[in-house]
């Protein structure tokens, strides 16, 4: 009953998406978009005093990597308040299918989408002069697939709570910013002044990306590396329950 | 009526109510206490003006809101202790819709098929059927924003029926309608109530509607039922016709309100403004005699309607307020 209805959700959002070609042109462009803007600047940036040690790419693309899992699932509340506008939010939660499966169907197509961008990037990046053995990129989906999964959930949580795409707009903006300058993605944290490291420390993401980057490195069994993933699994997993949790709170 | 365990298609409920936290700690009561019953196969009218409780009423029935107090049995399932029982029996139409503007129609009606446990296969067979059923023939390619406003209510009543429920509740089916869309979606649920036997339950503020497609009409103000039975016995309860008399002023019309209420016979008698309404057993024969009186009190009216008593009257004289408001 659950995984049958979360397969009837996710099929009807991946079915929605797939029929809209701007959806699937803008998702595969995107990373490699980001690889042609960024990569330029990333050589000049990596001579800089403070860059961590190592090959640029394998700093810079496990960077890009984190950056898409959070901001690729972060928007995706705007489509849960069409749907709720729509009165498809209500339909489905008058059907006896379980509440966690409307949330997880929904999240899984975000999974599985940026899962697929995540490939790409990495492919084109391998152009660029990324190497690294196939093991590590299959890591580096599967945490691209752990934050999106929770990034989603959270989305799509605030989303349904919130019912306002003028309120939901100002809460993404509050969180994305600090979030992308506090993880180290664009900007080596060695280079902050003492206060902003310490606020940097308290960042779940700069851990995640820390954790990647080991990996990218070749430090698989690294303290680091197991600490990233874990900090990962644990939001998708709390992601998952709050969401499941919204679902169900919108009876009563 | 004595509490029966409920059948199938059927609805019992007892001082089902709904309060909401609001500021500084102040309960808002949005539905007082509702007793209600509906028999299997019935349509059943819930008529009141916007903000009466309707929709909340409806949604609490059909486990969309958690009621605050009271009990429910729908179709056959306890709604506090079963909301899965009652959500497998019963279709739910809302106000919003159902679809996603650029969702193509066979979609949204398989995933909706798929919810209630039918194979693709059958949904896709059924919608069908029922699009065929509701006129809706050949549109299955389209999207839901390239229909009309009757076809998508058409198409939300499809969805609401994928499952073949039992008990329909139809929430505003008609509204945003022009005449003859509204009259055709008349024929249309009629029919679903005379072939499948289905229940239905529609809220609606609508007096025509309530009056030519209800077997049995609910009236609800403010959160409490005032009224229920056939739209032919809550006429008759009005003994009489219904009088609509118009002043030139507020003054004149306060003096009329007290000769009207003094007269024999004279009933329901509510003013509004200028405007003074009443009932009047044989109207026709008694209006000179009024318009005499009044007169005569230096209240003169400037207009007077006398007509067969509408849903509308049984309203007003049950609420004191005009539905049309």
């Amino acid at each position: 009953m659950f995984w049958r209805d979360t397969w009837t959700i996710f099929r009807r959002q991946m079915i929605l998406s797939l029929r809209n070609p701007a959806w699937v042109l803008i998702g595969l462009l995107q990373p490699i978009m980001y690889l042609t803007l960024f990569g330029p600047l990333l050589e000049q940036v990596a001579s800089v005093p403070g860059f961590p040690p190592g090959d640029s790419w394998k700093i810079f693309v496990p960077g890009l990597l984190v950056q898409l899992g959070i901001f690729g699932g972060f928007f995706v509340g705007f489509a849960v308040i069409a749907e709720w506008r729509a009165g498809v939010v209500d339909r489905m939660l008058v059907s006896p299918a379980p509440r966690g499966a409307l949330i997880l169907g929904r999240v899984l197509r975000d999974v599985v989408s940026l899962t697929v961008q995540g490939a790409v990037l990495m492919a084109a990046a391998t152009l660029f002069g990324l190497a690294v053995p196939l093991y590590v990129m299959g890591l580096g989906l599967l945490l691209v697939a752990l934050l999106g999964g929770a990034f989603s959930a959270f989305s799509y949580a605030a989303g349904l709570a919130l019912k306002s795409e003028d309120s939901f707009a100002p809460l993404i903006n509050m969180f994305a910013l600090p979030v992308l300058l506090l993880s180290g993605i664009l900007l080596p944290m060695s280079l902050a002044p003492r206060w902003l490291q310490v606020l940097s420390d308290i960042n779940p993401f700069k851990h995640v990306v820390d954790g990647l980057r080991a990996v990218f490195l070749g430090d698989i069994l690294s303290m680091t590396a197991a600490f990233g993933f874990g900090l990962a699994l644990a939001l998708m997993v709390l992601g998952l329950w709050v969401g499941a949790r919204v679902f169900s709170g919108q009876v009563k | 009526m004595a509490e029966t365990s409920g059948e199938a298609g059927a609805i019992h409920a007892r001082g089902l109510r709904k309060t909401y936290a609001g500021r500084k700690g102040q309960e808002v009561v949005a539905v007082t206490g509702v007793d209600l019953d509906v028999a299997p196969g019935e349509i059943v009218g819930f008529l009141g003006p916007n903000g009466a409780g309707k929709t909340t009423t409806l949604k609490m029935l059909a486990t969309l809101l958690k009621p605050s107090g009271g009990t429910a049995n729908v179709s056959g399932c306890d709604l506090a202790a079963d909301p899965l029982g009652v959500r497998k029996r019963i279709g739910y139409v809302s106000q919003a819709g159902s679809t996603l503007p650029d969702a193509p129609l066979m979609l949204e009606i398989e995933s909706q098929g798929r919810l209630y446990g039918l194979s693709t296969k059958e949904a896709r067979r059924r919608g069908l059927e029922l699009m065929e059923a509701l006129d809706l023939g050949g549109l299955e390619r389209r999207k839901s924003q390239n229909l009309s406003g009757g076809q998508r209510r058409r198409l939300d009543i499809v969805m609401g029926l994928i499952h073949r429920p039992e008990l329909v509740f139809l929430d505003e089916p008609t509204t945003g309608l022009d005449p003859q869309a509204r009259a055709n979606l008349w024929e249309h649920i009629r029919r679903l109530r005379d072939e499948l036997g289905t229940t239905i339950f529609l809220t609606t503020h609508y007096m025509d509607e309530a009056d030519s497609l209800s077997d049995r009409l609910l009236i609800i103000d403010k959160g409490e039922i005032v009224g229920e039975g056939t739209a032919t016995k809550l006429k008759a309860e009005l003994k009489g016709d219904s009088l609509t008399l118009t002043f030139s002023g507020g003054e004149a019309a306060e003096t009329g309100e007290e000769v009207a209420a003094g007269l024999e016979g004279a009933a329901n008698v509510v003013r509004q403004g200028n405007v003074l309404f009443l009932n009047l057993p044989d109207g026709a024969r008694a209006l000179p005699g009024l318009i005499k009186r009044l007169s005569d009190a230096g209240a003169e009216p400037i207009g007077a309607e006398l007509s067969r008593p509408t849903l509308d009257d049984v309203f007003l004289a049950l609420t004191g307020r005009s539905l049309r408001e």
